[in-house]
């Protein structure tokens, strides 16, 4: 879903870009609390991977394709500042090295694919991870469904700024139609990469994925308590 | 936590992602489907798709996601190549940079789980 030069007003470009920088801004002093000894190898590596999986378009439906766009896998996996600042750096590199995502639209490109799947990916996982069991097998899947739900939740904010500033006018209600039908779509690829890469690091270093965490607090205690080891 | 699952070591699962990472932006990428993605065609559908503008940085030796100076499939491959190491290195020195802030790594949460 990046978007091109041309497609957003000056104002909506800049007013983009303004958010994009004070989140970033935030985000520099939330990851520290993030980056300790174990995130902080995976960092560097959760956005070469974001980036990478963002060169894998997916078919979707007839003559039309989607791609990871990565902020619940993030977030999951190194945290939600952390994240923010990983996607961000995915998004600057594709503009700059491979023209993919206009430079004007830099901003809009962080804010709509990288802020808001950070925070609906991160929210409904976490949202679900307060009300559910305590099980490390649910996490690759509530990150998975975070994932899902971030895409056409972005897809919808990409049409609430193209209301405020697009650059053609277009019917409201077909874009939104299309918009989030065809990114609900894409959200289900969005969610098994997501599960895939979550399930993946679990499976051998269940402590490097820092969604996990609460679980794995959870999971000690009741060894503790339970000595017959059925909880393994 | 099993003793067994801790056997593998950070480096060890740093080292194998990033081969992974490799492997879907050298490889897996060039059998990637090229039709146009969800805004691209919806954007043509609904007729904005021409109010798109030169990209500035179109004439770059990585633009398109294609190494210009190398031969057919093999551009991709080294274009994908090329961006998963240098998103690598900018988002570990970024994540190096934000460490070694004051209040970087304070103990509140080295204590964690």
């Amino acid at each position: 879903m990046h978007v091109p030069d041309g497609f957003f007003d000056a104002p909506t470009s800049i007013a983009t870009g303004v958010v994009a920088v004070v989140a970033i801004g935030v985000s520099l002093r939330g990851a520290r609390r993030e980056l300790d000894d174990r995130t902080a190898p995976m960092a560097g590596l959760v956005a070469a991977f974001v980036f990478a999986a963002q060169m894998l378009n997916f078919p979707v439906g007839a003559g039309t394709s989607g791609h990871l766009m990565g902020g619940a896998v993030a977030a999951v996996l190194v945290g939600p500042w952390t994240a923010v600042l990983a996607t961000s750096v995915v998004f600057v590199v594709q503009t700059l090295m491979f023209a993919d995502g206009g430079i004007t639209a830099i901003g809009t490109n962080i804010t709509v694919m990288g802020l808001a799947t950070v925070v609906v990916g991160y929210g409904v996982f976490r949202g679900l991870q307060a009300v559910l069991p305590k099980r490390l097998a649910l996490v690759p899947v509530l990150a998975g469904i975070g994932a899902f739900a971030s895409v056409p939740v972005a897809s919808l904010l990409f049409v609430a700024l193209y209301a405020v500033g697009g650059a053609a006018p277009v019917p409201l209600d077909t874009l939104t139609t299309a918009m989030v039908g065809v990114h609900s779509l894409i959200g289900i690829g969005e969610g098994l990469i997501t599960f895939l890469a979550v399930a993946g690091i679990i499976a051998v270093r269940p402590d490097l994925v820092r969604g996990a965490r609460p679980v794995l607090a959870e999971r000690t205690l009741e060894i503790r308590t339970e000595t017959t080891g059925a909880t393994a | 936590m099993s003793a067994g699952r801790r056997t593998v070591s950070t480096r060890a699962v740093v080292v194998g992602a990033l081969l992974v990472s490799l492997l879907l932006a050298g490889v897996v990428s060039l059998y990637a489907a090229s039709t146009p993605d969800g805004l691209t065609k919806v954007s043509q559908d609904q007729g904005f798709a021409e109010t798109e503008t030169e990209h500035g940085a179109a004439d770059g030796p990585f633009a398109g996601y294609d190494a210009g100076f190398v031969d057919g499939d093999l551009g991709g491959a080294v274009a994908g190549v090329a961006g998963v190491l240098v998103v690598l290195v900018l988002g570990t020195a970024l994540t190096a940079v934000v460490r070694r802030r004051p209040g970087a790594g304070e103990p509140l949460d080295q204590t964690g789980p």
